[in-house]
């Protein structure tokens, strides 16, 4: 009898031992990318992603993944448009059932649109300086994570920069928000308000239709009011604009301070002499004097396995900032191996966790070479974001040039409106919040 | 051989009136609809509903009301995608704020408020005509999308003007997977196409199509121009609305009034006139090619340029994926100026002949 089935038995045994080790060979942590390089705001996806992108492959190189588990990916193109970037996320959703990192989008209608699907799908979203804001509050959002900082905490922040540099007070001063008339730029409109009341300066808000290649009316209102600084949340074209429109008006450049997504390079350089002085907050800092940078031009360019088709771009705002998002999602991949298993790729549940779990200090940061490229995250179940700092940065004509260290909002007065709002948006959609206390 | 109608004898009045007179478009028609119904639930991935199909079927419904207006009415409108965002923002805001409002009902409010503002946006049609018309709709597109933006009440006081839908609840049953979601889109598209199919061959919808043609003999042959026109304004800004509100409460979950933008008014002007200006069926073939097409060439490019060996970068990709389907738009409409439905029409007749063409 044995005999008869000995060949059988070898003939599994072996087909076993061949999965076993395809099992092995096979674990690989899948990112599915939702990107953009084309469209309206095509460069900065490209320079972000190949950031992102770049990041991977150099940790695929430099140390053979992490803990083995290679980073793979797979893009598909949104051209920044919600429905197709829902379309991108269900194509790619079957093949993150398995292993999946992080989604970023860029795109705050996309991740509007995904925030719903992603939590029932149990695949993690990261929005890094965009997106649903109260998201912080991860009782009602589990799977939504806006890393970082978020656009109420950077209005705090900035006005936390003003304050300092007027000997600690703002009262009495007038702060005009010229602001782009979209979700983005209203989001931080409520922080604006809350600051205002608490250190007593007036805010006059100027919205800018979109896209704001014409500013005429807005900077002689501007003129009109006399402001003592503008606080500036623009979006592609307008930024230059708004530069080139302060110039013409006489509007001092150093008294204007902007988003972080009006801090690239791609926003000051086409208004030239105008751009000069000009301030921006930003969370991660431009520049190759971070040494993973210039790591990774050596080390991933020098395979031939670069990203980016134009390698002046190394460098900029957006690319570090594309290597600062893969930063956290490869620390969150190896916290969630610590946790699950190492040499084990993460599934999204798991990834979920260890967003959540996160503990990113200045010590790790410099271990992996990303000194001072972003500011140190801790995140819980009750704080998504983990941060809330940023860096003003200034414009010196050639480069951005850092005027201030790690500056954080106030959390006391920010957070408590995002758990209002997240309270709002459970009571809609019939969520019952987890409970922080119990999660571990 | 197969669709010769031959042999068919209408004895009745209503035998002859019926919307599809030949038999086998009758049963094609049935055919079509237990596979949508039946056959694609049991079939089709949770990729196909939500990613395919329930925008498809959305998409058409918005093309059908743009080619009630410009198709059968003769008059050109550049504020569909405003309609729709009209529709969506009505339909949250029903739900909203009156108490126990069943879904059901607060699409048709939303379709209904949709009409209203399509008629008030429609008035300058008995005016001006054509082109100069589309520049007035165009207004009605950034007026509205601004009005929105504007006006904090419209979304609840969202900071960011950004709506989340409420749950689907039909009967005290919640509708959650995408399979659901798709069966009530679908139910609606097919209820409302078929109201429009009737309607076309209605008294109003030989009047549209009498003022299409040449008002001022329209106007002679007593047909009043401004209910008429007014009418095809509301009727396509209903179906627009309710579009709209399926786009937001069933496809995306969340929508902001930028997403209603120009881009998406013209995206819907291209279904019809891909499809077929003037045909019901036109605006389902032109929102399938215009929906489904960059969908098959995204994923069908990698493959080829793999099978060649070619180095193409994602970016590449969407650049050739953008320009095919322009080469592809233009070819159509050399080849066929009057869209794929007529495409469709010469293909039937050319059934009717077969095997034994003269």
């Amino acid at each position: 009898m044995i005999k008869k089935f000995k060949p059988a038995i070898a003939a599994a045994a072996v087909s076993l031992a061949m999965l076993s080790q395809m099992a092995v060979a096979a674990e690989e942590q899948f990112f599915p990318m939702i990107d953009y390089r084309v469209g309206p705001y095509g460069s900065n996806g490209q320079s972000f992603y190949g950031g992102f992108i770049d990041y991977l492959n150099y940790v695929n190189i430099k140390e053979k993944g992490v803990n083995g588990v290679q980073m793979t990916y797979e893009e598909c193109e949104t051209e920044y448009n919600t429905s197709k970037g829902v379309e991108c996320y269900e194509r790619l959703k079957s093949k993150a059932a398995k292993s999946a990192g992080p989604i970023h989008t860029m795109s705050t209608g996309i991740s509007y649109a995904l925030i719903d699907k992603s939590a029932q799908d149990k695949l993690p979203l990261a929005m890094m300086g965009y997106g649903r804001t109260d998201a912080v509050d991860g009782s009602v959002f589990p799977y939504a994570f806006p890393l970082v900082t978020t656009y109420q905490m950077q209005a705090s922040a900035i006005i936390k920069f003003l304050k300092d540099k007027n000997g600690g007070s703002l009262a009495g001063k007038k702060i005009v928000y010229l602001y782009h008339d979209s979700a983005y730029g209203k989001e931080a409109i409520i922080a604006m308000n809350a600051e205002a009341g608490l250190n007593k300066f007036t805010v006059v808000q100027i919205p800018v239709a979109h896209p704001g290649n014409e500013q005429g009316a807005q900077w002689l209102k501007i003129r009109q009011e006399r402001p003592d600084y503008v606080v500036f949340w623009g979006w592609g074209v307008m930024n230059q604009t708004a530069l080139k429109a302060a110039q013409k008006v006489g509007f001092p450049r150093d008294k204007m301070i902007g988003s972080w997504w009006t801090g690239s390079e791609e926003d000051v350089i086409p208004a030239g002499e105008a751009a000069k002085g000009y301030m921006a907050a930003t969370w991660n800092v431009a520049g190759k004097q971070v040494p993973v940078i210039t790591d990774i031009e050596k080390v991933v360019y020098g395979a031939g396995k670069g990203n980016m088709e134009d390698k002046s771009k190394i460098g900029t705002i957006l690319y570090n900032r594309g290597v600062s998002a893969a930063v956290l999602s490869v620390e969150a991949i190896r916290k969630g191996q610590e946790k699950f298993g190492k040499g084990k790729a993460l599934n999204g549940e798991q990834t979920r966790w260890a967003l959540e779990n996160l503990n990113i200090t200045d010590a790790r940061l410099k271990a992996i070479g990303a000194t001072d490229l972003l500011p140190e995250i801790k995140t819980s179940c009750a704080n998504h974001e983990g941060s809330g700092k940023v860096k003003i940065q200034q414009w010196d004509g050639a480069k951005w040039v850092p005027v201030s260290g790690w500056i954080e909002g106030n959390k006391s007065l920010i957070h408590p409106l995002f758990q209002a709002s997240a309270k709002q948006y459970a009571a809609e959609k019939g969520i019952t919040p987890r409970d922080c206390s119990k999660e571990k | 051989m197969l669709y010769r109608e031959a042999g068919q004898f209408k004895t009745t009045y209503a035998a002859d009136q019926q919307v599809f007179p030949i038999r086998q478009d009758r049963i094609g028609v049935i055919a079509l609809l237990v596979v949508a119904f039946v056959g694609v639930p049991l079939f089709a991935s949770e990729y196909w509903f939500s990613a395919i199909l329930i925008p498809f079927l959305i998409f058409a419904l918005a093309a059908l009301g743009l080619n009630v207006l410009t198709g059968y009415a003769g008059q050109l409108s550049l504020g569909s995608a405003a309609f729709m965002a009209v529709g969506a923002y009505a339909a949250y805001n029903f739900q909203l704020r009156v108490e126990g409002i069943p879904i059901l009902v607060s699409f048709i409010c939303a379709g209904l408020t949709a009409a209203g503002v399509g008629i008030l946006f429609g008035l300058p049609s008995l005016r001006i005509k054509g082109f100069y018309l589309a520049v007035a709709t165009l207004a009605a597109q950034f007026f509205i999308v601004w009005c929105l933006t504007k006006f904090p009440w419209l979304s609840n006081n969202s900071s960011s003007g950004v709506i989340s839908t409420q749950r689907l609840i039909i009967f005290g049953y919640e509708l959650t997977t995408p399979v659901e979601k798709y069966l009530l889109v679908l139910s609606i598209v097919v209820v409302l196409a078929m109201a429009a199919k009737n309607l076309v061959r209605s008294a109003t919808g030989r009047a549209w199509m009498a003022v299409r043609d040449m008002d001022v003999a329209a106007s002679v042959i007593g047909i009043k121009l401004m209910p008429t026109k007014l009418l095809a304004f509301a009727v396509s800004s209903f179906y627009c609305g309710v579009a709209g509100a399926l786009y937001a409460f069933c496809y995306l979950g969340s929508v902001e009034p930028d997403g209603f933008s120009l881009d998406m008014s013209f995206k819907i002007l291209f279904m019809i006139i891909i499809g077929g200006v003037g045909s019901i069926m036109g605006s389902f073939l032109g929102a399938a090619f215009i929906l489904l097409l960059p969908i098959f060439l995204d994923v069908a490019l990698p493959f080829v340029a793999e099978l060649f060996g070619l180095p193409f970068s994602s970016a590449t990709v969407s650049h050739i994926q953008i320009t095919v389907f322009g080469a592809l738009i233009m070819f159509f409409l050399i080849v066929e100026p009057h869209g794929l439905a007529r495409l469709w029409q010469i293909a039937k007749e050319k059934l009717r002949l077969w095997p034994f063409p003269h």
